[in-house]
């Protein structure tokens, strides 16, 4: 048995190792083909993330990416697909900045109001995705895709000048207004050069262990798994489908609202026409590579954003920073097919060890038969 | 819009005489068709609005329209095989980036060509990873988009950065394909429509807008409609391709290679959206420029589903999907505003329905959204352009709400299958 779990182990840390082997030897052939250096670009990459400042940016990206995965992670655990990451995650962000400079309360009391509204905002987005799949049978994978247009829509909307936003003299850009001082998280200053770690990246890790906690340690979570593993198995032994699907949906969009508040409360301290997009999209990448496990999750947060922020130094040398993106989207595909390889194998594996098993315990029993005539 | 009865569901193990859902055959589709221009029509008429149904408004609805129809039409492809493809907007991504590159330097024919091999490539990508190592549908497909993305603008850093007129977000410019104006009917059409007579106008508006400026390439997008309905619902071909996305098992135990009809599917539909890709640049604007698909493949999928994964519906969507953007882009906002009053009317017909139905309670809902709507109308005298923006998106979400039971996709989409291992 114990044999058993190691090997599980050892496949496990299998699927992420190939592809990410896979994914950087294909990386290789593409700047091969392409006519420049096939190694260069990633030494420079190393090279530029020595650089204390570049870590600094590199962990707070990594925060936030990471809250977009957990949304996403939620969802995937219970067989639900939120695409709707990035639209729940802007429209939070947005309403919460809106919020945050209309109005002026005490220090903590201005940053919990600020992330409740982007909780309750981008549980309100998805929610409308889940009430349509429980009441209207309708795909939240189609409804969260409508919602994202919908949301980038809506934001241009809100944000005109006519309406809520503001313009800043002197600029084409377009915000929602400052939020107070007292509405800016504290972060954990690194030194001069280096800048600040945003406070709200340790509350993306404290979210990683609630994640944990809940969906390993409580009657909720095990529910959410169990519909998720078998949605007819969990409703036979009592558990509300059409409940759970809502309930997850809006969690996963509350999380999804958290995601843009390392930014807005530790630099941006408004929104504005050039708040991070996409966030939710590189969210899935992250939770499948990080296979829905909070601990993975935070490794894959981290690799990806390794790979945005220390490609930015790659244009000084000459070579093309796009290669990141490529490399990204190498990953996600080696990562899914390597995951499926490497869960076909094991399958295989313990099909195999159960039949061996069974002929054995088969043949003893043969003998038996054979000895009792 | 939706025309669907209720015996979708009910028949669906039977198999049909005619293709597609009960109801929508080619004559009903020219009987609403025939119904909304002489509503459109009466809204022209009351708001004044003369350009909902020019000449050039239409023209500009077509051509709008042509790319989010061949993504659609990939889209009905992939699914109609059950393969999900949400990587309809990365695939149409490659065909613009495909169809500029090829089309600036060797002429916008083998762009077009070009365009479909770039989507194709994508789609068997897509095949490989789904169909064969059987991963998720809806990953790849947004892997595929991620890639396409990063992909295309890695490749602009050597082509078009230093190609002459073009820089690392925009391609040179591609010699047009040959426009196509059918003399003497044009005009008297354009005359006609001048006159703005109730109906008369209007579909002089419409027919003059499908012969004035018509690009070769959207005859050719065009007659993909009709020809894949003809392909997919009469030839056995279509029907084995179609019983991969019905009931694979029960395909493979008649001898059909479901993987490689699946495998056919998928590459057909990234090139479909490729050409969807390659219209855009080549058609459209004359450019490729990054971002340029700006989410229509995820509207041709939207399209897709609004047509109930039926060539004709999906054509029907589109074609609404066009013209909404057209109005917008064409002296927009008293267009648009004009599409309140015919949303408000089209409501009141709804309501009229239900109440023959005994639906007591939609009827009222659907009431006080019309009154909203007539007040809106009354009040304002534009719509915000952000609106008509969500419009599609909206309609297809309204759409999935009110009639989700009814739409009917094929049976075995986006399941996993592996060869020989059917329950």
């Amino acid at each position: 048995m114990k044999k058993f779990d190691r090997d599980r182990l050892i496949l496990a840390f299998a699927g992420p190792a190939l592809a990410l082997v896979v994914a950087v030897v294909l990386t290789s052939v593409v700047l091969l083909v392409s006519g420049t250096n096939p190694w260069e670009p990633y030494r420079i990459m190393f090279e530029s993330a020595s650089y204390v400042d570049v870590q600094v940016l590199i962990v707070n990206q990594a925060g936030t990416y990471y809250l977009a995965a957990l949304a996403v992670a939620v969802g995937f655990r219970m067989n639900l697909f939120n695409i709707g990451v990035d639209g729940q995650y802007r429209l939070a962000a947005m309403m919460a900045a809106l919020v945050g400079a209309a109005v002026e309360l005490p220090g903590p009391l201005q940053i919990a109001l600020i992330v409740i509204v982007a909780m309750l905002v981008g549980a309100l987005w998805s929610g409308i995705a889940g009430i349509l799949k429980t009441t209207r049978g309708v795909s939240e994978v189609v409804s969260t895709i409508m919602l994202n247009s919908i949301a980038t829509s809506l934001v241009a909307w809100l944000i005109l000048p006519k309406n809520f936003g503001v313009q800043p003299a002197g600029s084409n850009n377009l915000t929602t207004g400052d939020i107070p001082e007292s509405g800016w998280f504290p972060g954990l200053d690194m030194g001069v050069e280096a800048g600040e770690i945003y406070g709200f990246t340790f509350v993306a890790a404290a979210c990683g262990v609630i994640y944990w906690f809940v969906l390993a340690r409580t009657r909720f979570g095990f529910d959410l798994r169990a519909t998720g593993a078998s949605a007819s198995a969990a409703q036979a032994s009592g558990v509300d489908a059409k409940k759970m699907i809502l309930t997850s949906m809006l969690v996963s969009g509350g999380i999804a609202g958290l995601a843009g508040m390392p930014t807005l409360l530790g630099d941006a301290h408004t929104y504005s026409l050039d708040f991070p997009t996409g966030i939710g999209f590189t969210g899935i990448t992250i939770a499948l590579l990080g296979r829905n496990n909070p601990l993975g999750i935070a490794f894959s947060a981290l690799l990806i954003a390794f790979l945005d922020k220390s490609s930015a130094s790659l244009d000084q040398f000459g070579y093309e920073k796009e290669i990141a993106t490529i490399m990204q989207g190498l990953i996600v595909i080696s990562v899914v097919v390597s995951y499926e390889l490497v869960r076909r194998y094991g399958l295989r594996r313990q099909q195999q060890k159960v039949g061996e098993e069974l002929a054995a315990g088969g043949a003893l029993k043969t003998e038996k038969e054979g000895a009792a005539l | 819009v939706t025309t669907t009865t209720g015996t979708v569901a009910a028949t669906s193990g039977k198999p049909r005489k005619r293709g597609g859902r009960p109801g929508l055959t080619p004559s009903v589709l020219l009987l609403i068709i025939a119904g909304a221009l002489a509503l459109v029509s009466l809204v022209r008429l009351i708001s004044g609005a003369d350009d909902i149904t020019s000449a050039g408004q239409v023209a500009g609805a077509l051509e709008l329209a042509i790319p989010i129809g061949l993504a659609g039409l990939g889209g009905l492809w992939a699914e109609r095989a059950g393969v999900v493809n949400i990587g309809l907007e990365g695939m149409m991504i490659l065909g613009t980036w495909f169809g500029a590159w090829a089309g600036y330097q060797w002429g916008p024919w083998t762009g077009v060509l070009f365009g479909i091999i770039g989507g194709a490539l994508g789609g068997l990508l897509h095949a490989v990873v789904t169909v064969t190592f059987g991963v998720n549908h809806i990953v790849s497909g947004v892997a595929v988009n991620i890639l396409a993305v990063g992909a295309t603008r890695y490749l602009s850093e050597f082509t078009f950065d230093t190609a002459e007129g073009g820089s690392s977000k925009q391609s040179p410019r591609i010699d047009a394909i040959t426009e196509i104006t059918v003399p003497g009917l044009s005009d008297w059409m354009h005359d006609l429509q001048a006159r703005h007579w109730f109906l008369v106008s209007d579909l002089a508006g419409v027919i003059g807008g499908l012969v004035t400026g018509l690009s070769l390439l959207t005859v050719v997008a065009l007659l993909l409609v009709p020809g894949t309905w003809w392909l997919l619902w009469r030839t056995p071909f279509g029907l084995r391709l179609r019983s991969c996305g019905e009931n694979p098992v029960a395909a493979e135990s008649l001898g059909v290679n479901v993987y490689r009809y699946k495998y056919v599917a998928v590459v057909i539909s990234g090139g479909l959206a490729g050409l969807g890709g390659a219209f855009l640049a080549i058609v459209s604007t004359g450019i490729y420029q990054e971002g340029q698909t700006g989410g229509r493949g995820y509207i041709g999928l939207a399209a897709m589903i609004f047509g109930n994964w039926m060539p004709g519906g999906m054509a029907l969507g589109a074609g609404l999907f066009g013209f909404t953007d057209s109005l917008k882009l064409r002296g927009g906002a008293e267009n648009v505003h004009a599409m309140l009053l015919l949303l408000a009317i089209l409501l009141v017909l709804v309501v009229a329905r239900q109440l023959h139905r005994r639906k007591y309670l939609p009827a009222v809902l659907s009431a006080a959204v019309a009154a909203l709507l007539f007040v809106w109308y009354g009040l304002t005298d534009q719509v915000p352009s952000q609106f008509v923006d969500a419009a599609p998106y909206v309609t297809t979400l309204l759409v999935l709400a009110l009639s989700a039971q009814r739409l009917r996709m094929p049976k075995a989409n986006g399941l996993p299958y592996r060869k020989g291992q059917g329950a």
